[in-house]
C-alpha cells in the first residue's frame, strides 16, 4: 500500500476548476505528513499541456488520460479509464471536489474498487496511519467526525471553497506519465446529447469568494438586477433562498440551503432574507456574513458578522456605489 | 414500467437535533421522523411513469422497524408495493453496504429503473444511488432535474456547474432526483387506508443472500467516531441609522476589519 495521496484534476473549458487547485494544495500537505508524493490524475481531451499548471500547483507526478471520449465527463467512460489505475497504484488517499461530476463518479468508483468513501468534507486530517474527515450533517446542526477502516484506497469528496490553493510555482515541474486508453465506445452507455449554458453573467456559487444572495424581500425578479449590479462590482456571484425559486423569479440553481446548494465564500451577503434554519444549512459556513434587513428581529442578524437595519432598496444601491468608488481609488 | 423507489425515514429537518451526551450519536427519542424529502419527489416521479406506461412502483427501505412508516407513506401515495430490509446485522454499516443489500433485494425484484433522491437529508451522503447502480451494473444519472422515457432509454437533464446537460442513458437505470424535478402529491384517504392493508415484504440479509462480511457492519470501511454541535457563530455589529452612513461604515469594516475588499 502507497503513502500517496491522489487528486482527481477537474476541467472546465480546458483549465482545471479552483477546486483542483485547492485538492492540491490539501494534498501536498497530507502527502508530506504521510511521506508520500501528490499524484494527479487528470482525464480530459486535449489536455497535455495543463500538466505544468498542476504540478505547478503542488503535484509530484501527472497522470494524464487524454482521449476524445474523455472530453465530456461520463460515468461509465471515466470509471473505465480509473478504475485499472486505482486497482493496480492503490493510492493511500484520493481527493475528488465535490462537484456535479465528482459526486456522480466517486461513490460509483468506490463501489467497484471496493474503497471507503466519505462525502462533503471539510476536513481530512492524518491520525497516526489513519485518515479522518469532518463534514456537516443533520442540516449543518451537528459535525461527524468519520474514520476511514481497512486497508485499500480511501476516497474522500471535499466541498469548494474550504482548502485554500497554494501559491504557483511555475519552476516545480512534474513527472508526467501518460495512461494508455482503449475504451470500446459501445461500453459507454450513456450519451451526453447536449450541455446547455445556463445565460449567467457571474461565477458559479460554489466557486465564488463572495456571494450576494436575495429572498423574498426582494419582492420580484426584476429586482435582482439590483443584486446583479452590486455581484458584477465586487465580482460576486448572485445566489437566493427558496422563495424566489418557488416563485419563478430565478433558476432552480440559485438557491443555496438544505435543499439547495452548500456554499463557503469568504464573504457572503444576504439581502431580505430571514435567516430560516434551511437557509443557514448552505451557508452558516461562510467565513464573513453581512445581512441588510429591515426587520432588526430577524433572525439572520444573529449569525451576521455585521448586520444592517434598512431598506435594501434604499442599503443595496448605495452599497454598490460606495464598493465602485473604493474600487477606483484602490486602483487609481 | 415496472419502478423501484428506495426510500429512507430520516429526522425532520424542521426539528433541533440534541447531541447524545458521550458524543456518539444524535439523541433519537422525542425527534420526529419523516421520508427524507428528496424520495418524496422519486416516489412521485415514479408515479408518474406508472401513470403513463402502466406497470408497478415497488417502494424498498433499509432500517430499523420504525422505517416502515416511510414505506408507508409511500404506498399513501400510490406505491403498489413495499420491501423491508430490517437487519440489526446492518448496525453500523456504512453507505456501501447498505447499497449492497438495497441491490440483492432490487435484484431479485428485477425492474426497469430504480429512482433514489438525490441525497438523504440526514447525512447528506449522496454516496447510495451511484453505488446501488454499480452493484446492479445500471447506468445512472445524478440529481436528475427532468426525465423523460423512451422505449430502452432514458433522458435526463441535470445541473452541473453553471450548465444544464443533457444526458441519454440505457436502461435499466438508477436515476437520483432533485426537488425541482416534480411537485409531489399529497397522499389520498384511500392511498392511506390502502397503505394499512398492504403486506410489507421483510427481509434480513440472509433472505438477501448476503453475509456479514458483503453488507454488515464489520464490513465497513468508515466509521461515525462522533458528533460534535457546529462552532456556534457570534453575532456580530449591528449597525443602524442612516442608509449612507451604514454603508460607509460597513465598507469601512469590509475593508479594513474583514479584508474582504
Ligand atoms: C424541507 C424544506 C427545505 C427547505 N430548504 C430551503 C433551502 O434550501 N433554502 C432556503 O432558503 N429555504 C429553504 N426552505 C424554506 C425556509 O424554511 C424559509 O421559508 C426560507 O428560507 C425563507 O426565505 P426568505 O428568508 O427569503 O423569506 P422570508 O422568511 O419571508 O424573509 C424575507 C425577509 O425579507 C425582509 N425584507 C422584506 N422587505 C425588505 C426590504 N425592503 N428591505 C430589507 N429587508 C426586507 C423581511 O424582514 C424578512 O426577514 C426549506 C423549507 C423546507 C420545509
Amino acid at each position: 500500500m502507497g503513502r500517496d495521496v491522489w487528486v482527481l484534476a477537474e476541467y472546465a473549458d480546458g483549465r482545471p476548476r479552483k477546486i483542483t487547485y485547492e485538492l492540491l494544495g490539501k494534498a501536498r500537505s497530507l502527502a508530506e505528513e504521510l511521506g508520500g508524493q501528490v499524484v494527479a490524475l487528470a482525464l480530459g481531451s486535449g489536455i497535455q499541456e495543463t500538466s505544468k499548471d498542476l504540478g505547478a500547483h503542488g503535484a509530484d507526478v501527472v497522470r494524464v488520460a487524454d482521449d476524445p471520449l474523455l472530453g465530456q465527463y461520463t460515468t461509465d467512460a471515466y470509471l473505465a479509464v480509473i478504475e485499472p489505475i486505482v486497482t493496480t497504484e492503490q493510492p493511500f488517499l484520493l481527493l475528488v471536489g465535490s462537484t456535479a461530476s465528482g459526486r456522480d463518479l466517486a461513490p460509483r468508483l468506490a463501489a467497484r474498487v471496493d474503497a471507503g468513501i466519505v462525502t462533503d468534507c471539510a476536513a481530512v486530517e492524518i491520525d497516526g496511519d489513519q485518515v479522518e474527515v469532518t463534514r456537516p450533517v443533520m442540516t449543518r446542526k451537528a459535525l461527524a467526525r468519520v474514520a476511514f477502516r481497512g486497508e485499500g484506497p480511501r476516497i474522500a469528496v471535499v466541498l469548494p471553497n474550504i482548502f485554500p490553493p497554494t501559491a504557483p510555482d511555475s519552476s516545480r515541474l512534474p513527472e508526467v506519465l501518460p495512461v494508455s486508453v482503449t475504451l470500446d465506445p459501445a461500453a459507454v452507455r450513456t450519451q451526453v446529447l447536449e450541455v446547455k449554458a445556463i445565460a449567467r453573467e457571474t461565477l458559479p456559487l460554489t466557486e465564488a469568494d463572495i456571494i450576494v444572495s436575495g429572498g423574498r424581500g426582494l419582492r420580484g425578479p426584476e429586482n435582482f438586477s439590483i443584486l446583479e449590479e452590486l455581484a458584477r462590482v465586487l465580482g460576486a456571484a448572485v445566489g437566493s433562498s427558496r422563495p424566489p425559486v418557488d416563485s419563478g423569479w430565478v433558476p432552480h440553481d440559485y438557491e443555496i440551503g438544505q435543499t439547495g446548494k452548500t456554499v463557503n465564500p469568504q464573504l457572503y451577503i444576504a439581502c431580505g432574507i430571514s435567516g430560516a434554519p434551511q437557509h443557514l444549512a448552505g451557508m452558516s459556513g461562510s467565513r464573513w456574513i453581512v445581512a441588510i434587513n429591515k426587520d432588526p428581529q430577524a433572525p439572520i442578524f444573529s449569525i451576521a458578522s455585521y448586520g444592517v437595519v434598512g431598506d435594501l432598496f434604499q442599503v443595496l444601491p448605495l452599497l454598490t456605489e460606495e464598493v465602485r468608488k473604493l474600487r477606483r481609488s484602490s486602483r487609481g | 414500467m415496472n419502478v423501484v423507489v428506495c426510500v429512507k425515514y430520516v429526522p425532520d429537518t424542521e426539528a433541533p437535533i440534541r447531541i447524545r451526551a458521550d458524543g456518539g450519536g444524535i439523541e433519537e427519542s422525542g425527534l420526529p421522523f419523516k421520508l427524507n424529502y428528496y424520495d418524496e419527489h422519486g416516489v412521485e416521479e415514479a408515479l408518474r411513469i406508472k401513470e403513463k406506461t402502466g406497470g408497478t412502483v415497488t417502494v424498498v427501505t433499509v432500517g430499523p422497524s420504525a422505517a416502515a412508516q416511510a414505506l408507508r407513506q409511500g404506498v399513501a401515495m400510490g406505491a403498489d408495493a413495499a420491501i423491508h430490509i430490517e437487519d440489526p446485522a446492518l448496525d453500523g454499516a456504512d453507505h456501501l453496504g447498505v447499497a449492497r443489500a438495497l441491490a440483492a433485494a432490487i435484484g431479485a425484484q428485477g425492474c426497469d429503473l430504480v429512482i433514489c433522491g438525490k441525497l438523504s437529508t440526514d447525512d447528506n451522503a449522496a454516496v447510495v444511488g451511484p453505488a446501488l447502480a454499480e452493484f446492479l451494473g445500471f447506468t445512472q444519472a445524478t440529481a436528475v432535474t427532468k426525465l423523460e422515457l423512451s422505449t430502452g432509454k432514458a433522458m435526463a437533464h441535470r445541473e452541473v456547474e453553471g450548465a444544464v446537460e443533457v444526458l441519454e442513458v440505457t436502461l435499466p437505470a438508477v436515476i437520483t432526483v432533485e426537488r425541482s424535478i416534480n411537485e409531489p402529491r399529497y397522499p389520498s384517504l384511500p392511498g392511506i387506508m390502502k397503505a394499512k392493508r398492504t403486506a410489507i415484504a421483510v427481509k434480513t440479509l440472509g433472505d438477501l443472500g448476503l453475509t456479514l462480511q458483503e453488507a454488515g457492519g464489520v464490513a465497513a470501511r468508515t466509521e461515525v467516531l462522533g458528533y460534535t454541535p457546529p462552532p456556534q457563530r457570534q453575532a456580530g455589529r449591528i449597525l443602524e441609522g442612516e442608509p449612507a452612513e451604514m454603508v460607509k461604515e460597513l465598507v469601512r469594516l469590509l475593508r479594513d476589519e474583514a479584508k474582504v475588499l
